[in-house]
């Protein structure tokens, strides 16, 4: 399993110029999955694109009879308090957790785990890979501890002199980025990994004889040969993070108040707390453009390496 | 140069080294607290340990409903994810069509989206198709949001195995279905073993789409009952939760194992992974 470059990959030579017929029988095994992917995906997200722009509810007058309102569940949206609030916590937890955090974090430990001792890297690898397999909601009460007033984390603190709080209320969003680096920094240390793993060692060997020091190499050499690495490992973290619901629900409810709020967990309360379905799907639809322009990013960068 | 070695050497062990506990210290306290009779939210070492914990939770309920409901839902859900992506892999991979290209553009943009904003909608589809609140139905979305990306990588799989052989099995007659079946999926076991892990070890985390599309407590999964369990009222009992949480992710924990030994080593994923 190495770098298959994507999406062109050698596809056998196949007589042309077969009847259509025989082309079609051909692509028929693709049809469960299309079928599939067309109500349960295409499906939710065209419907998406029709409530958005309705008053639908589950409760009241939008639930007896749902009117086209335009855009003033967009209006709405952006003229609220609370929707800008989730915009920025998510712009802040994205940028520290995956961004900033697991990037930054997985490069790290992929570039120290090459000259480290075995004992140390088994070591380092199956803690931050264990983190990683842990189911979300385990992942997010084994942090609330962490860093609750009573949790392991103040108890370091205090030994070392600094005075401790109840971080889930005091930092409410820094404790669920923090947890979500703790969370994810495996996949991006995994990438990471791989990529380092296929430059050729005389590339490196030979800048070292040319006398150039470690933070010298590390820029002009080792990073520019695994860009491709870098960039899809950030579209790819920044897409998940985007869409982290389960840790920080456990973890906080978006709290206290709505602190921890991200655009996830206020789709949610609009939606099903609160029974506006159209405003809920006017987020969502929000949501999904952000996403598509990432993967629309991500896209572009994985052909035009492949080109 | 040789003792400026050794300093970076020594440096780079040392900061590995706290790293890795700071990783470590919250999956010590899960270790510590489930065999603790007074668990509370510090790691400590058990003076007194005790199975009092495992044996508090294991009981039909708590336990043996929401794991095996967890089960038939990720299992199920794996599986149907696995014979579509198959299928469509095949295709995909061994036949050259204006179609194919478009095609995978659009799988490898749909593993981008965040599933969390389809929730809404979906749960909109699901009161008007009548399938809240039913397993069939949420098996049906579980496998469909892991679809994209099993069939991305179950065609990087497929396009390792060579077609020479098949070529010899559509010269001597055999359909396209049967070659797949007796030629290429044996040789590439070991990557269906990975995508079947992997989509499965996925789904056994996920909270929100059971969350969101199961409403009875007989029928929720281990991801979901862990946190009505012990998320809805205030104090929960700690080691009881960290017996449970160890209980629930044990699956998952042999699953990846068996998933390294398979790649050869843990690192191998991140190579699937790039595509």
């Amino acid at each position: 399993m190495t770098t298959t470059v994507a999406p062109t990959t050698a596809a056998p030579a196949q007589p042309s110029g077969r009847p259509r017929a025989a082309n079609f029988l051909r692509m028929l095994p693709l049809s469960p999955a299309i079928g599939l992917m067309l109500v349960f995906l295409a499906g939710p997200i065209i419907y998406c694109l029709y409530a958005a722009f309705t008053n639908m509810a589950l409760t009241g007058t939008g639930a007896a009879d749902v009117k086209f309102v335009g855009l003033e569940n967009f209006r709405k949206a952006f003229g609220s308090g609370a929707f800008t609030n989730a915009i920025w916590l998510t712009l802040v937890f994205t940028l520290i957790s995956a961004i900033i955090g697991q990037n930054t974090l997985g490069l790290g430990l992929a570039l120290l785990m090459r000259k480290s001792n075995r004992i140390i890297r088994n070591f380092v690898g199956t803690s931050v890979i264990g983190a990683w397999v842990l189911p979300e909601v385990v992942a997010a009460y084994l942090l609330s501890a962490f860093f609750n007033d009573e949790g392991t984390l103040n108890v370091m603190l205090h030994a070392v002199g600094l005075p401790g709080q109840d971080w889930l209320y005091a930092a409410p969003i820094i404790a669920v980025s923090l947890a979500n680096i703790w969370r994810g920094t495996a996949f991006s240390m995994l990438v990471y990994s791989a990529a380092l793993s296929e430059i050729p060692k005389e590339i490196e060997e030979s800048a070292e004889m040319d006398g150039a020091g470690g933070w010298r190499r590390l820029l002009f050499v080792t990073l520019p040969m695994i860009t491709r690495a870098i960039m899809t490992n950030l579209m790819l973290i920044t897409l998940q993070t985007l869409s982290v619901f389960g840790l920080i629900y456990a973890m906080t409810r978006g709290g206290p108040g709505t602190k921890s709020q991200t655009l996830p967990l206020y789709m949610y309360e609009q939606a099903f707390s609160f029974s506006q379905i159209g405003y809920g799907t006017a987020i969502a639809l929000v949501m999904l453009a952000i996403g598509a322009v990432f993967s629309l990013i991500y896209l572009r960068g994985l052909n035009s390496e492949a080109a | 140069m040789i003792a400026r070695d050794r300093i970076s050497k020594l440096a780079s062990n040392l900061v590995l080294l706290a790293i890795g506990i700071l990783f470590v210290l919250p999956l010590l306290w899960v270790l510590f607290a489930s065999i603790n009779r007074t668990a509370g939210l510090r790691v400590e070492f058990p003076t007194d340990p005790t199975l009092g914990n495992f044996k508090a939770v294991l009981n039909t309920d708590t336990t043996y409903r929401p794991v095996l409901n967890g089960v038939v839902l990720c299992g199920g859900a794996a599986l149907l994810t696995m014979v579509c992506a198959v299928l469509a892999a095949y295709p995909l991979s061994r036949f050259k069509t204006r179609f194919n290209r478009p095609f995978l553009l659009t799988v490898l943009f749909c593993t981008g989206l965040p599933i969390t904003a389809v929730m809404v909608p979906v749960y909109g589809l699901f009161v008007q198709l009548n399938l809240v609140d039913t397993i069939g139905g949420t098996i049906m979305f579980m496998a469909t949001s892991a679809l994209p990306f099993a069939i991305w990588l179950t065609k990087t799989f497929m396009d390792g195995v060579p077609i020479s052989l098949e070529e010899a099995a559509w010269v001597d007659g055999a359909g396209n279905m049967r070659a797949l079946w007796a030629i290429v999926l044996p040789l590439m076991w070991p990557g269906i073993a990975v995508v079947l892990i992997f989509t499965f070890i996925g789904m056994w985390g996920n909270f929100f789409v059971p969350f969101m599309l199961l409403l009875s407590p007989e029928r929720l999964p281990a991801s979901v009952s862990i946190f009505t369990f012990f998320g809805q009222y205030g104090e929960p009992n700690y080691g009881q939760l960290a017996a449970y949480s160890l209980i629930y992710t044990t699956p998952v924990l042999l699953l990846y194992l068996l998933l390294s030994k398979k790649l050869g080593g843990a690192f191998a994923l991140g190579g699937a992974i790039k595509g």
